[in-house]
């Protein structure tokens, strides 16, 4: 006997479709919690897709030969992490008054702060680390010919990060504002200020006035803790991005391997 | 370019998007300029300068330089203040013609190399900096290591109501002890140097008062 088909509902009092991560399958308790990881990832992936993007971040097919050299750009991106998280909360205690409270202030995190002293070592010595690693990735780079076709915007980026990581060490410097920041500090803005036409200027927009002021430290501080490293998070993103998009380089000393046919292919 | 009408000579979506990139970039220059005024502002900030007293006549002879501190800028404590080493303009010496701006000499302690302190050291009749080995002889002028110029100098004026000597803005010089504005340390101001390193908006005009 033929079968009516069910009357037309309205809209509103049709049940509302299956979602694809409901199932019929009933579980027990148990299997609920062990399933709760999965439950929260697959959550958070139907809406972002973010799957697709990590896989193509992190499962990369890389040339045969790499070495431990080629860790020492993620070594220096680590020491930026250290920076910024070290730097965060050294600003917490930090204060930029130049009329003695810059000196109080960093003299009270190194006596009195529960680890003052450990985290602002760390963000001291964390900076000349910052440094050479930066240099030795930049050596591992030039050495090897990384930056040849199509690399060449990626070294552009980086050659942008070293200076600005350079302009954090300057502007870091000052901020201790004991006797020998305050006297580097003087010497690095008259060697800006030898720069033919442009220099006297320059020291003034560093200095904010013709002469080390009350609003000098200050301005070092902003730039240091919040201009240069938003620059420098945003070309570490994009450095990351030509890397994963073009691929590694191998090292010079691999051959591309050489395939008979196509070496007859006459190209 | 035609458009949907006769007549028309601009299409809607030509004109929306040119709108509406136009109230974007309308938005941005009002954050964006205000905020880069704000922070090249000082650059064109004139820096007020007023006469200090530094003691009176007797405190300064031809022979030797008396240590005077000083405020360079106001309100910051030590780092606002700086050395002035003053003596009495002798004539056979200071061949510059006399005004009523220095009849004291008063040199910077500012070394010309890169801005260290200078030392005056009595019994050498020289002044050393202690950074790079700079050395001015007792005029200020440079006889040794890398500065660029003699030592800046200070307007000096006797205030006859109060009776002391009063110091006023700090001026550069060159190897002639010609007068210039007040010019950075490490910027030459012999030959092109002067138009190399341009006299900044920020600093004062000179002989003072005038």
């Amino acid at each position: 006997m033929p079968k009516f088909p069910a009357p037309p509902l309205p809209k509103a009092l049709q049940p509302p479709p299956k979602r694809p991560s409901e199932n019929d399958v009933q579980m027990t308790p148990p299997e609920i919690a062990a399933e709760a990881g999965i439950t929260v990832v697959d959550w958070i992936d139907e809406r972002t897709s973010l799957s697709g993007g990590i896989r193509w971040t992190l499962f990369r097919k890389v040339p045969r030969g790499i070495n431990w050299a080629y860790t020492l750009g993620s070594a220096t991106m680590f020491a930026f992490l250290n920076q910024a998280v070290t730097g965060v909360f050294l600003a917490m205690y930090y204060d930029p008054n130049v009329n003695g409270g810059a000196y109080e202030s960093i003299r009270n995190i190194n006596d009195n702060v529960f680890l003052g002293q450990t985290v602002h070592a760390m963000h001291k010595w964390g900076a000349s680390v910052m440094i050479i690693l930066i240099f030795l990735h930049m050596g591992r780079v030039f050495f090897f010919g990384a930056y040849k076709y199509p690399r060449e915007l990626t070294w552009i980026i980086g050659v942008v990060l070293l200076i600005l990581t350079l302009v954090m060490g300057f502007t870091g410097y000052l901020l201790p504002f004991d006797q020998q920041s305050y006297w580097a500090t003087i010497v690095g803005v008259n060697i800006n200020g030898t720069g033919p036409f442009i220099g006297p200027y320059l020291s003034d927009f560093l200095r904010a006035g013709p002469e080390f002021g009350a609003t000098t430290l200050s301005r070092f501080y902003a730039i240091h803790m919040m201009l240069v490293p938003g620059l420098i998070a945003a070309l570490i993103g994009a450095h990351l991005y030509l890397v994963m998009k073009l691929g590694i380089s191998a090292p010079p000393w691999i051959k591309a391997e050489e395939l008979p046919d196509l070496r007859k292919a006459d190209v | 370019m035609p458009g949907s009408f006769e007549g028309e000579t601009v299409t809607r979506r030509r004109f929306m998007s040119a709108v509406t990139h136009g109230s974007g970039g309308i938005a941005a220059a009002a954050f964006a300029l205000p905020a880069l005024g704000f922070a090249i502002g000082p650059i064109f900030q004139h820096l007020k300068w007023s006469w200090q007293p530094i003691g009176p006549p007797s405190d300064f002879t031809e022979g030797t330089y008396a240590i005077k501190v000083i405020t360079i800028v106001q309100g910051i404590g030590e780092a606002g203040n700086s050395i002035a080493y003053v003596r009495t303009r002798d004539p056979s010496i200071d061949t510059q013609p006399e005004t009523e701006y220095n009849k004291w000499v008063a040199l910077s302690s500012r070394c010309m190399h890169l801005g260290c302190p200078v030392r005056y050291v009595a019994a050498a009749e020289r002044f050393i900096c202690p950074c790079h080995g700079g050395v001015y002889d007792f005029t200020g002028q440079v006889v040794g290591g890398p500065p660029v110029r003699p030592l800046d100098r200070f307007f000096t004026r006797y205030n006859a109501s109060t009776g002391l000597v009063e110091l006023g803005p700090r001026y550069s010089v060159n190897d002639q002890l010609e007068i210039f504005s007040p010019r950075d340390p490490a910027q030459p101001l012999n030959g092109i140097g002067q138009y190399m390193y341009p006299r900044r908006f920020d600093t004062n005009s000179f002989p003072p008062g005038v």
